[in-house]
């Protein structure tokens, strides 16, 4: 469980790691402790400063400030080819003059491993991404996600200490990107590698990861299990970004038992709140029923495993998905009440943007 | 897309023609049977072929320019390459003024260049020799072997080399096993290109040449200047073959138009 | 914690980044050729131009002192007017025809099926790198005296009644530059076209625009910049020719370059010839230079 791991010695520490292109702050005080065989995904939009934080783990871009240490050991001054970490790029960035066999056994030359034991797990590796066969093929004449599969092996096959993924499935299709996303869960669980992930796909980042760091504009919004972020986003931003939300403005009500009121729908207030405030719930936490928000349908759209509906409601436009259950749903211009549990929602101060 | 009308394919004709006329006349005039310039109306012959070897200037200024091209374009690649590597890899001050200077003996006339060199070597006691020929000429045929290795490294995924860096490539191991092979081609384009420049140059190498260091333009011009007889038109004959086979290799290698793209344009 | 201040800046993509300790890299990777480039190419030319004011005298030789006499008999005698006029009339009318004549050839080249455009660009661009001693002797060849070729399918065609003179005239010199030069206008006005999105023609088509039209309005525009830096480089090119110009004109059509040649091997006034020499270089980088920034301000929208 992540309390585990975190009591255990971190493998890699950032620590108040900034990065400036001139008057540009890329990354504003970074810090993390990654545990050993932890799977952390870097999340937001691009411009966030994700990127530059991997680059500057790997070493292609010095910090500004702060010190990133591996193993206890500060990194800073130790140069990209001695490392020993695994990258798998956005481009993959395979040798395309190198088969892909040359390719995986290019970082075990680099490390003088001998040529017997160079060729065997070069055919492990090859193996484990599913690539066996295609020893002699090169880049050129293979599929996205064939390359995909040998940047990946050629990353792991040195043993690297932490593994770095740059956008790594975002060259993909979407039927291929999930295929890879379970296959590369298994194959990090197997080997127990530690894994930093770059990505501004959150179900990605969702599905994959023991820990997300959620940025934005350069800082860490949130840093939580994949549960923790989506349940309790601690900000707009992140409540935003992970998911769908909706926000919906309420006033407080009454004194002696203050209640929250939004339209038809009611609940006991938290003490200390007054004024008008904002209410946000998840689309999927909201049903129809017989008390509640009243709304009209705007639009109903159907999605295959669930039906999607715009809504109009006096404190605002509201999403809502239902489960494709095969009950009747209603229309579209029907009047509507909407309803959700209050711990499904969290409060902000203030009215809804 | 459109075809082209008879009007445009007339003029196309013509056209083509126009820049086939004169090489196909020197090939054919170099086969003449007869002792002056004549088309080869009555068979073909070799003669001319067979009297260059009793010229031995013209053999002589064959190998010099043979020499020349070769030794001038190499050299001038020991300097490009790791100019246009810095340069697509770094954020190197006064980019644009160094591509510039690189790039200039494109801008500046051969004849001003020819002129130039001829001073500067007199000066330091170099005229006529081997080694002030190949110092100009290396400074001649650099921006040809500058572009295009320019053109490769520019093209090249930043990313490719980090991956070798981070799987523990460093300095020259990155260069020779990784930069290197991915750039090859527009290097060798660049080094073909540089000793066609070379191996054609007449404008700025008649300053400089004397005898003994003439390079075969120098001595077919001074040759022409004299009298026009059917033994040139073989020389140039040879002269036309060497070339097309470096372009049939350029031109599998890299894309003729490629190459030659933006060539004496800025 | 506000980080206003930087929100508004754009995003850093850093694409090429230094290493952090090989930050030197680049110094002694380019040194060497900047070296070269100082040592053999600005150190001449600086010499060149002091050569340009020194004194010369028959049997004196050259005296390194600093006089403008050189640039004084340029200026007054008329025979350099006249042989810079040759210079510059041969260049413009050079220019001229290579495109007139270049740029419908790259239009068709372009219009052509992908096997035919590819041998046609080879042997329209291939004498590019031919030599231009072996390309201008073959014009001396159709062109020479009695057996002058050109003459002969001229008056064979019922063109013309008499032989023309070709040898020894501007009108040669012309013709046999315009064949050298003219691998350069097809080149600049085919990257052009490369450039040239091929829907553009259709949608004018659909637009009910006939085949004048569309070259005249659509095509036309967008291959001038293409045109005219090819024009630059015919023109810069032509202006400072040796090769054609010493042997189709011969010894009495002299040029610039030509007459830079006699002055440094044969008169061997080598002052005069260099200020020769500077002055065709200045004149050039004037022209070269003003006409790329007319076309690059003329033609902003369209090169992007």
């Amino acid at each position: 469980m992540t309390t585990n791991s975190r009591s255990a010695a971190p493998l890699l520490e950032l620590e108040h790691v900034a990065k400036a292109f001139g008057s540009h702050v890329a990354v504003e005080d970074f810090n993390l402790a990654v545990a050993p065989g932890e799977f952390i995904s870097f999340l937001g939009p691009s411009g966030c400063g994700k990127t530059t934080t991997l680059q500057m783990i790997a070493g292609f871009l010095a910090p500004s400030r702060g010190t990133i240490r591996l193993e206890g050991c500060d990194l800073t001054q130790v140069h990209p080819s001695k490392r020993g970490l695994g990258i798998v790029f956005q481009s993959y960035a395979l040798f395309p003059h190198m088969t892909a066999a040359e390719n995986v056994a290019f970082g075990l030359e680099m490390q003088r491993v001998s040529k017997a034991e160079r060729a065997e797990r070069v055919r492990a590796a090859l193996a484990m991404v599913g690539l066996s066969g295609y020893e002699d093929r090169h880049p050129r004449r293979m599929s996205g996600g064939q390359q995909q599969r040998v940047a990946l092996a050629r990353a792991l096959v040195i043993r690297p200490s932490v593994l770095l993924l740059d956008e790594p499935l975002s060259n993909l299709d979407a039927k291929l990107r999930e295929e890879m996303q379970i296959e590369l869960r298994q194959i990090q669980r197997e080997l127990g590698t530690t894994t930093i992930l770059v990505t501004h796909d959150q179900t990605e980042a969702l599905s994959l990861s023991d820990r997300i760091v959620v940025m934005s504009k350069g800082r860490i919004e949130q840093i939580g299990t994949p549960q923790d972020t989506y349940e309790r986003p601690s900000s707009a931003f992140v409540a935003q970004f992970l998911g769908k939300t909706n926000d919906f403005t309420a006033r407080i009500e009454g004194a002696g038992p203050a209640r929250i009121v939004a339209g038809g729908w009611s609940a006991p207030a938290p003490v200390g709140l007054s004024g008008p405030v904002t209410i946000s719930v998840r689309p999927e936490r909201i049903g129809f029923a017989e008390t509640g928000l009243p709304g009209r349908v705007a639009a109903r759209i159907f999605q295959g495993n669930h039906w999607l509906f715009q809504c109009e409601t006096e404190c605002g436009p509201a999403i809502v998905v239902r489960p494709n259950d095969g009950l009747a749903q209603p229309g579209e211009g029907e009047a509507v009440r909407l309803a959700w549990r209050p711990e499904d929602m969290s409060l902000r101060a203030g009215a809804a943007a | 897309m459109s075809r082209n009308g008879p009007l445009a394919l007339a003029f196309h004709g013509l056209f083509v023609t126009f820049m086939l006329a004169p090489i196909v006349v020197v090939c054919l005039v170099a086969f003449t049977p007869e002792g002056f310039l004549s088309l080869p109306t009555n068979g073909f012959s070799l003669r001319w072929f067979r009297a260059i070897a009793d010229y031995p200037e013209f053999v002589h200024a064959f190998w010099v320019s043979l020499g020349l091209g070769a030794l001038s374009s190499l050299i001038a690649l020991l300097f490009a390459v790791p100019a246009a590597l810095a340069l697509t890899r770094y954020a190197v001050p006064g980019r644009g003024a160094l591509q510039a200077l690189f790039l200039s003996p494109l801008m500046i006339p051969h004849v001003v260049l020819g002129v130039a060199f001829l001073r500067f070597f007199t000066a330091l006691g170099l005229g006529g020799t081997f080694l002030a020929l190949l110092a100009a000429h290396i400074v001649v045929v650099f921006p040809f072997a500058f572009r295009l290795t320019l053109a490769a490294a520019a093209g090249l995924d930043p990313s490719v080399e980090r991956a070798a860096v981070s799987l523990g490539a460093g300095g020259f191991t990155l260069f020779r096993r990784v930069t290197l092979p991915l750039i090859l081609p527009g290097v060798v384009s660049g080094w073909a290109l540089a000793f066609i420049q070379s191996f054609d140059d007449l404008t700025m190498t008649v300053f400089l040449a004397a005898p003994g260091t003439e390079t075969l333009p120098v001595r077919m011009f001074l040759y022409i200047q004299d009298n026009i007889d059917p033994l040139v038109t073989s020389v140039s004959a040879c002269v036309i073959a060497v070339t097309m086979v470096f372009l049939a290799v350029l031109d599998r290698l890299y894309g003729l138009d490629r190459v030659l793209a933006g060539k004496g344009s800025h | 914690m506000s980080a206003a201040a930087t929100t508004a800046l754009p995003a850093a993509t850093p694409t090429v980044t230094p290493e952090p300790r090989a930050s030197r890299a680049p110094l002694w990777l380019i040194l060497p050729a900047v070296m070269l480039f100082v040592g053999i190419v600005l150190v001449p030319l600086a010499m060149t131009v002091l050569l340009s004011f020194h004194d010369w005298g028959q049997y004196k030789g050259i005296e390194p002192v600093l006089i403008l006499k050189n640039w004084q008999e340029i200026a007054t005698d008329p025979y350099y007017a006249e042989m810079f006029g040759r210079t510059l009339r041969i260049a413009l009318i050079t220019t001229l025809v290579t495109a007139l004549l270049g740029a419908p050839e790259a239009y068709i080249l372009n219009r052509m099926s992908g096997r035919w455009r590819g041998l046609f660009l080879l042997l329209i661009l291939g004498p590019l790198l031919i030599s231009v001693v072996a390309r201008t002797l073959g014009w001396a060849l159709l062109f020479g005296g009695s057996n002058g070729l050109a003459n002969k399918l001229l008056m064979s065609l019922g063109v013309i009644s008499s032989p023309l003179p070709f040898l020894f005239t501007e009108t040669g010199v012309v013709i046999a530059l315009v064949h050298v030069m003219m691998p350069f206008m097809v080149l600049s006005v085919w990257a052009a076209l490369q450039r040239l999105d091929p829907q553009v023609e259709h949608a004018a088509m659909s637009l009910g625009a006939g085949p004048v039209t569309i070259i005249r309005r659509i095509v036309l525009p967008q291959i001038m910049p293409g045109v005219l830096s090819g024009a630059i480089i015919v023109f810069s090119l032509s202006a400072s020719a040796f090769a054609t110009p010493a042997i189709i004109g011969g010894r009495r059509l002299k040029v610039a370059a030509t007459l830079a040649y006699d002055e440094f091997l044969n008169t061997l006034n080598w002052p005069l010839g260099a200020a020769v020499a500077v002055l065709l270089l200045a004149g050039l980088v004037l022209i070269v230079v003003g006409a790329n920034a007319l076309v690059e301000r003329r033609y902003a929208e369209v090169f992007r």
